[in-house]
Order: C-alpha cells, then sequence, then structure tokens
C-alpha cells in the first residue's frame, strides 16, 4: 500500500511484487486478466463509438454522400458486431473475472490458465476481425450477416470470413470463461456462502455461465456452417442451389436472443450490487431477484423466432413464439419493482455509479417495454427493420447494459486501482451521457414510426426525417463528448485521486474486506460467512442479517 | 403524405394494426409512468439528508412480489387477445383457390412487378384499384428483401425459395409510399417504391396503356437511341416489349416514360434525370447493378429520347 499512498504517482492496479509488461502478458491472476479485459473492452468501446458517429454523420441530412454505401455498410456491420462481441461481453466478463472469485472469498478463478486463455482467444478474435480492414474490406452484411447476402455470390470479399472467423474465436474464449466461471462459483466459495447467500452480481454471473454454455455452441455451429458454404460451395444456406436461406436465422437467433440476456444479466448484477449499497438497504426480495434470472434464461432459448415474425411463419408459430415473448416481461418487470422498492426508506447517496443505477432503471425500462411491443407480433409487422427497432435495443443495451456498466466501473474502480474516481467529473459524464443517449435515440422511435427503415445509409427528404435525423446526430456527438469526460476521469483519478482505503463505500460484500487493490492471493483472512452480507454482520454484530431475517 | 404513416392507415389491415399500436402504446405509456414516478418518488423522499437515521433493513414481502408478477400476467394475456384479434384482421386467411393478383419478385435493388391475369409487367409502382382487397405473392430472385407500405399493410419479407403472401388494399385514391425493410445489399436504401390506387375506370385504363406494345420510333434520335438501346448491352438485362429485349435481371423499360421515379427512387424520371442516370449510374446510385456505359452526350441524348418516348 505504501507506494499508493504518495499522492501524484499512478497506482498499480496489481499489488504484485514484479513490474513490466510481461507480468500482464503472462498473468494468469484473475485480477490482471480482468484488467486486461477491462482495457481491451475500452479501447473497442471507443473504435465503436468512432463508428457509430460515422454512421451518424452520415445521416445527418438527407442524400449525404460523406462515405460511400460501401463503407456505410461496413460502418454499421463493425459498430455492431464490435459493441456486442467486443465491448459489453467482454467488460462484463472482465468485471467477473475480476470480482467474482473476491466476492466469493476464493484466491483465483477455478482454472486460471484457462482464464488467461479466454482473454486472449478473445482479443485474438477482436484482431482478426479488424485485420479485415487492411485484407481488403471489412465485413459488411450486418451484425447477423443473413444469409444469402453473406454467402460468396453476393458477398465475394474476405471481409464475412474475417467476420467468421473472428467470431468463433470469440465464441470459443467466451464459452471457456463461461466454464470457467460456473466452476468458481459452485466449486470455490468459502465456507458459510452457500448458494442463498451469494451476492446477487455472481448469481447472475452464474446464470449466465449457463446461458453462455447453451447459447455459444449454437453460434460457432452456424458460423462453421456459414464457413463451409463460403469455401466449400455446400449450399447449405443458399436457397439458389437447393439450400434454406432461413436456416441460418434459426441458428443465428437461437444463439442471438439468448445473447440479449448474456449482455444484460450481469448488468442486472451490477444493479443489483449498486442499489442496495447506496441506499443502505438489503436488496428488496433477493430470492425473486435471484428466481426471475433463471425464469429469464429458461424463456430465452424459447423465445429465438421473434427476430423472425417478418419472414412469413405459420400463424401457430408467431402466436406462440409471441406469447413466450412477453412472458419475459414478467421476471423482467419483478426486477425492476424490486431495484425500486429496495430504495424505499432508504437513505440514498448519490454517487455516480448511483446515478447511473438509477437511470438504467428508468431507460432499460423504456428498452424493456418497448421490447413488449415487438412481442405482439402483428405490431413487429410494423416496427421491425425500421429505427424503432433501433431505438429499442439501444434502450435495452446502452440504456441497459452500458448504464449498468458505467454503474460498475465506478463502484469497483476503487477496489480496481485503489483510488476513488472523482465524482466532479463522474457528474458531468453522467449528465452529458444521461442527455446524449436520450436524445439521440428517444427521437428514433417516431422515425422508425415514420417509416425510416435502418441500414440505410441516405433516405429521401420526407416530413420530419431530416430534423429527427439531426436531433439524433447532434445526441451522438454530446454522447461521444461524454465517453471522453469518462476516459480523461479514469486517468485523473488514477493520476490524483484520492486514496480508496479497503471499503469506501461502506459496502457488504467480501471484496471489500481486503486492501484496494487486493494483494496477489486476494485475502488475508476472509471474514466469516453467516448470511448475505458478511460485512455488515460484521459491523452489527447484535443485528446480524441471519438473526433478523434468518438468511 | 402523412407524417407518421403507421398512425394514418388507408386500409383495413393497416387500420387494424394501427389500433393495436394505439392500444398497446397507451398500456406501455402508462406503466413507463408508473415506474418513472415511482423511481422519482424514492430518490427525491428517501435521499440521503444529514442527520437522517439509519435506514430500517427491509428485506421484502411476499405478497407485494405475488401482486407484481401476476398483474403483468393479467396485462399480457388481455394484450394476447388484442394480438390474436390483429393477426386475424392484418394476416386473413387466403381462401381456397384465390390467385394471387399480383407477383412481386425483390431484387438487389429493385421490385418486378407481374400482373398474372392482364399480364402486365411493371417496376417499383404498382397501380392498384382501390377498395378491393389485393394478394400479392412475394418472392426473391436473390437475397432476403422486405417488401413494406406501412399505410397499407403489413412488413413481409421476400425470402428466396420460400413464396410469402400478404394482402394489401387502398381505401381512398392515392400514392402510398413503400421501401425495402431488409437489409440486402449496398443500395438497400434505394429499394423503394410506391403504391398507386386509382379508381377502377383509371385502373383498367393504366392497364389497357401498359399492354400497348410500342412501336419503332419515327424522330431521328429516338430512332437511334432504340438502335442504341439494341446495338449497346442494355438488352442483356432489360426488356421492352416488341423488341428482342426480354430480359428481367433489370426493371421492364416498356413504359418506362410513365414512371415517376427512376433507380428505386433514386431520383424523380424527367429526361434530365433519366440523362444523368444513363451518363453516370454511381452518381445517382452507387455500386448498383446499372453500368456505366461512358456513353457520349450524343448517345446518352438520343438513349433519353428513345426512352422517355416509351409512355
Amino acid at each position: 500500500m505504501s507506494q499508493i499512498v504518495e499522492a501524484g504517482v499512478a497506482p498499480n492496479l496489481v499489488a504484485s511484487e514484479r513490474e513490466g509488461l510481461l507480468t500482464w502478458v503472462a498473468s494468469v491472476d484473475h485480477k490482471q486478466i480482468g484488467i486486461l479485459y477491462m482495457i481491451s473492452s475500452m479501447f473497442f468501446f471507443l473504435v465503436g463509438g468512432i463508428e457509430a458517429l460515422v454512421i451518424r454523420l452520415q445521416l445527418l441530412a438527407p442524400g449525404l454522400h460523406l462515405i460511400s454505401p460501401e463503407t456505410f455498410d461496413q460502418m454499421f456491420t463493425m459498430h455492431g458486431t464490435t459493441m456486442i462481441f467486443l465491448f459489453v461481453m467482454p467488460m462484463l466478463t472482465g468485471f467477473s473475472t475480476y470480482v467474482i472469485p473476491l466476492m466469493i472469498g476464493a484466491r483465483d478463478m477455478a482454472f486460471p490458465r484457462l482464464n488467461a486463455v479466454s482473454f486472449w482467444i478473445q482479443l485474438f478474435g477482436g484482431v482478426i476481425l479488424y485485420f479485415s480492414f487492411i485484407a481488403g474490406g471489412a465485413p459488411n452484411a450486418g451484425w447477423f450477416s443473413y444469409t444469402p447476402l453473406s454467402e460468396k455470390a453476393y458477398s465475394s470479399l474476405a471481409g464475412v470470413d474475417y467476420w467468421v472467423v473472428g467470431l468463433a474465436c470469440i465464441g470459443i474464449g467466451t464459452l471457456a470463461a463461461a466454464i470457467n466461471f460456473a466452476v468458481t462459483i459452485i466449486c470455490l466459495r468459502v465456507p458459510g456462502l452457500t448458494i442463498r447467500r451469494l451476492p446477487l452480481f455472481v448469481w447472475m454471473t452464474l446464470v449466465n455461465s449457463f446461458l453462455m454454455i447453451g447459447a455459444l455452441p449454437l453460434l460457432n455451429a452456424a458460423l462453421a456452417i456459414l464457413l463451409i458454404d463460403r469455401f466449400f460451395n455446400a449450399h447449405v444456406l443458399d436457397p439458389a442451389w437447393g439450400g434454406s436461406a432461413l436456416l441460418w436465422q434459426h441458428y443465428f437467433w437461437s444463439f442471438g436472443h439468448p445473447e440479449v440476456y448474456i449482455m444484460i444479466l450481469p448488468a442486472f448484477g451490477i444493479i443489483s450490487e449498486v442499489i442496495p449499497v447506496f441506499s443502505r438497504k438489503p436488496i428488496y426480495g433477493y430470492e425473486f431477484v435471484a428466481a426471475s434470472s433463471v425464469a429469464i434464461a429458461f424463456l430465452s432459448f424459447t423465445v429465438w423466432a421473434h427476430h423472425m415474425f417478418a419472414v412469413g411463419m405459420s400463424h401457430i408459430a408467431n402466436l406462440a413464439f409471441g406469447f413466450a415473448s412477453m412472458l419475459i416481461a414478467v421476471p423482467t418487470g419483478v426486477k425492476i419493482f424490486n431495484w425500486t422498492a429496495t430504495m424505499y426508506g432508504g437513505r440514498i447517496r448519490f454517487t455516480t455509479a448511483m446515478m447511473f443505477a438509477v437511470a438504467f432503471l428508468v431507460t432499460f425500462t423504456i428498452g424493456g417495454l418497448s421490447g413488449v411491443s415487438f412481442a405482439v407480433f402483428p405490431l413487429d409487422w410494423q416496427l421491425t427493420d425500421t429505427y424503432y427497432l433501433v431505438a429499442h435495443f439501444h434502450y435495452v443495451l446502452f440504456g441497459g447494459s452500458v448504464f449498468a456498466i458505467f454503474a460498475g466501473f465506478y463502484y469497483w474502480f476503487p477496489k480496481f486501482s485503489g483510488r476513488m474516481m472523482s465524482e466532479r467529473l463522474g457528474v458531468w459524464h453522467f449528465w452529458l451521457t444521461f442527455v446524449g443517449f436520450n436524445m439521440t435515440f428517444l427521437i428514433q422511435h417516431i422515425l422508425g414510426l415514420a417509416g425510416m427503415p435502418r441500414r440505410v445509409f441516405t433516405y429521401p427528404d420526407l416530413p420530419g426525417w431530416a430534423v429527427m435525423n439531426l436531433i439524433s446526430s447532434v445526441g451522438a456527438f454530446l454522447l461521444g463528448i461524454s465517453v471522453l469526460v469518462f476516459i480523461w476521469n479514469i486517468f485523473e483519478s488514477l493520476a490524483n485521486g484520492d486514496v480508496a482505503g479497503d471499503n469506501p463505500w461502506d459496502a457488504w460484500t467480501l471484496e471489500w474486506a481486503t486492501t484496494s487493490p487486493p494483494p496477489p492471493e486476494n485475502f488475508n483472512r476472509v471474514p466469516p460467512v453467516r448470511g448475505r452480507r458478511p460485512l455488515w454482520d460484521l459491523a452489527h454484530p447484535e443485528r446480524a442479517d441471519e438473526k433478523v431475517a434468518g438468511t | 403524405m402523412a407524417p407518421i404513416p403507421t398512425f394514418a392507415p388507408a386500409s383495413p389491415e393497416a387500420h387494424a394494426l394501427t389500433a393495436l399500436l394505439i392500444g398497446v402504446m397507451i398500456v406501455l405509456g402508462a406503466i413507463f409512468l408508473l415506474v418513472t414516478g415511482l423511481v422519482i418518488f424514492m430518490i427525491v423522499r428517501f435521499r440521503d439528508r444529514p442527520g437522517a437515521p439509519e435506514a430500517r433493513q427491509i428485506f421484502g414481502w411476499t405478497a407485494l412480489e405475488i401482486a407484481w408478477t401476476l398483474i403483468p400476467f393479467g396485462i399480457l394475456a388481455v394484450f394476447s387477445v388484442f394480438m390474436m384479434y390483429a393477426d386475424h384482421a392484418a394476416d386473413p386467411a387466403i381462401p381456397d383457390g384465390r390467385k394471387p393478383d399480383l407477383q412481386v419478385v425483390g431484387h438487389q435493388w429493385w421490385w418486378e412487378i407481374n400482373y398474372p391475369a392482364s399480364g402486365v409487367v411493371a417496376a417499383n409502382e404498382i397501380h392498384i384499384p382501390v377498395g378491393k382487397p389485393i394478394l400479392i405473392e412475394l418472392q426473391s430472385a436473390d437475397v432476403i428483401h422486405d417488401f413494406w407500405a406501412p399505410q397499407l399493410g403489413r412488413k413481409i419479407d421476400a425470402v428466396p425459395g420460400h413464396p410469402n403472401t400478404l394482402w394489401i388494399e387502398a381505401d381512398a385514391p392515392g400514392t402510398y409510399l413503400g421501401t425495402c425493410a431488409e437489409f440486402c445489399g449496398v443500395e438497400h436504401a434505394w429499394m423503394r417504391f410506391r403504391i398507386i390506387a386509382q379508381s377502377e375506370q383509371d385502373f383498367d385504363a393504366w392497364q389497357r396503356a401498359q399492354l400497348v406494345v410500342p412501336s419503332m420510333p419515327s424522330a431521328p434520335d429516338a430512332l437511334a437511341g432504340a438502335h442504341l438501346f439494341t446495338g449497346k448491352t442494355c438488352v442483356n438485362c432489360h426488356a421492352v416489349a416488341g423488341t428482342a429485349a426480354n430480359q428481367s435481371v433489370g426493371p421492364d423499360l416498356t413504359h418506362l416514360a410513365s414512371r415517376e421515379m427512376l433507380a428505386g427512387e433514386a431520383t424523380r424520371n424527367t429526361p434530365d434525370d433519366l440523362y444523368r442516370w444513363l451518363k453516370d449510374p454511381n452518381a445517382i446510385k452507387p455500386d448498383s447493378h446499372m453500368p456505366d456505359f461512358k456513353l457520349s452526350d450524343d448517345e446518352a441524348h438520343q438513349l433519353v429520347a428513345y426512352l422517355e418516348g416509351l409512355k
């Protein structure tokens, strides 16, 4: 700790004896690997953000020719692929990799070397994906690369091949990480930390691991088929030669819908940690928050064809997938209500982490509700593939996942670095993000209802379209500025932030029972665990949770 | 044009969708206001104030959990009923033996329109009589496209090897805009179309005019254009009735001059626009399948004279 306390000196992110790049590259320490995940994810967040700004610049006004349609298609394909596979997923995996062993009182992940392999393979996938830019053109068939558009006959350049191989690497890395999380959480919990006492972030990561184990092989199977089609003319997905154009969609969305929950369940976990700590109360309805995640995980495998209501399925299939998709709203609603109820009677501290968590409740609710309007499938026939859909999934993935990522980042940064993040810059970051985000995407609901399809590189000057696109683009640049403030805050806080100490938020889970950052094997001594909030019990032995609530 | 076409339905099918849209939006809006109201109440009422006592540790209340699980089920059950009703209204069953009135084929990046009963072939501009349900059979010649005219009916994909059907109908004469809604390659943006609903008489007159086989032009520059049309490779992709050109890789040009727009609505169909289009297709619709023939100014003018004579 001594070198950290000195003001003006950047703290080490690991309390390790050795220094230098090699300690990072060769590391099997979950904390270092977690930080590597976060650094690479932040890098790709910036890259994907720049791609988004290029898209919004081209759409600033009708009929612009700033970039070619070809480049535009590459931009939205890479934006979507990057944000999903190289930012949101690995960022959440990074949080889990860093925090999970600490939360369960373990020294490391169950398979430390596999942990390193997971990270490096998924990063390799990202490098392959971006190598396509200098190898003859980035992929341009959209992030779900529908066949037969993604077949050789219609996408003859190598971009789609890089997309397939890059995603396959990311899929393998993520699958390995998922197995590692599941084994770690099941086998390495400190005595006393029963499954009913697990912190909810651990719960969500556990459920998420099984989601990933179920879903990612479907993606990799589909990618293999597409690659065989493209290289060996197997024509499995090519109707011109007797294949099926829709088989790909079934495969892809039977991965792709669980994928949506893979990106939101750990975010739910973050919110379930942040809101109680800053409300100074335990989570409301712990069992219901945990169980509703299991319900969501099961349901998520039964709803894939709601991405396909417009392909011309039978009435029965439409009804079945419509009903199943609506059902997911119920466990999701249960979570929203429980988080809101957690604040009831609390003493809410408006740290930046808490502001993002509260904003999440509102923005994610918008995304969840607009999701219901797709489950009512006759509405999907109007709304799908329009800007209403673009607005919907950005409210889920940005208003949901990314707001939660920011909340988690502000919450755990003191643990990662030993320094507090600047709350002054944090407030700026929050408000710029909140205003920029809503300015960009709220209007897109109306743009979609007004008939603007997604993925068009330009558009006719129909009534209202120009001004709505202008508002959206201005909002996007505001959002871009907010990210710069965030990055500035990270560097500023690493250099000059207040020293955090072990438990700056007075939180209750085990990661706060060790130093910030934790020593190489995490704990000198793990406090006894007799409830869900070991550090609360330690501070209030007379009112320990087990005595009050029997947990 | 109404600014918000999904709220300006012009057919029984689209009316059902708009009614459902408005109903669902009202309920979802109410839920949003409830949640937001609760969140705002919590953060205002329970924000930390100096000297406030420690928060009472509340762990939950099962009755409340059951309530906020069951009430959404009730709302969704109501949605389901309306969902089934709208499904029936917007996508009615097809009577046995009913032949499609129109065959629409999506191509990269234009729409081929066939009227099987009369034999009319058109592109991108669909004429229909008002007040009659029109059954469309939808196909694709290449990749997946999507046919969407929001004021007249549902959206549905044109999937290669998987013909789909949809009903459209127009309550009143007028022009209704539509677009390809599924990403289908570089020029997806300019795969727009329009549906022109006409009275029965006007529609019949249009069909008769479309069936007329154009005669060879007599004006010298148009005649030169006709020879260019067959001499260049135009005929490898396009069709003009009464000539050797009979391909459907690109739009049928037999009555090109009767259309309002060109190139999937990338530009209007005036002689000047057509001239620009022939001279440099990439300036109007980059990377479309229309080649740049490097026409001289005279050649382009002659072709325009020929094509704009194809009323």
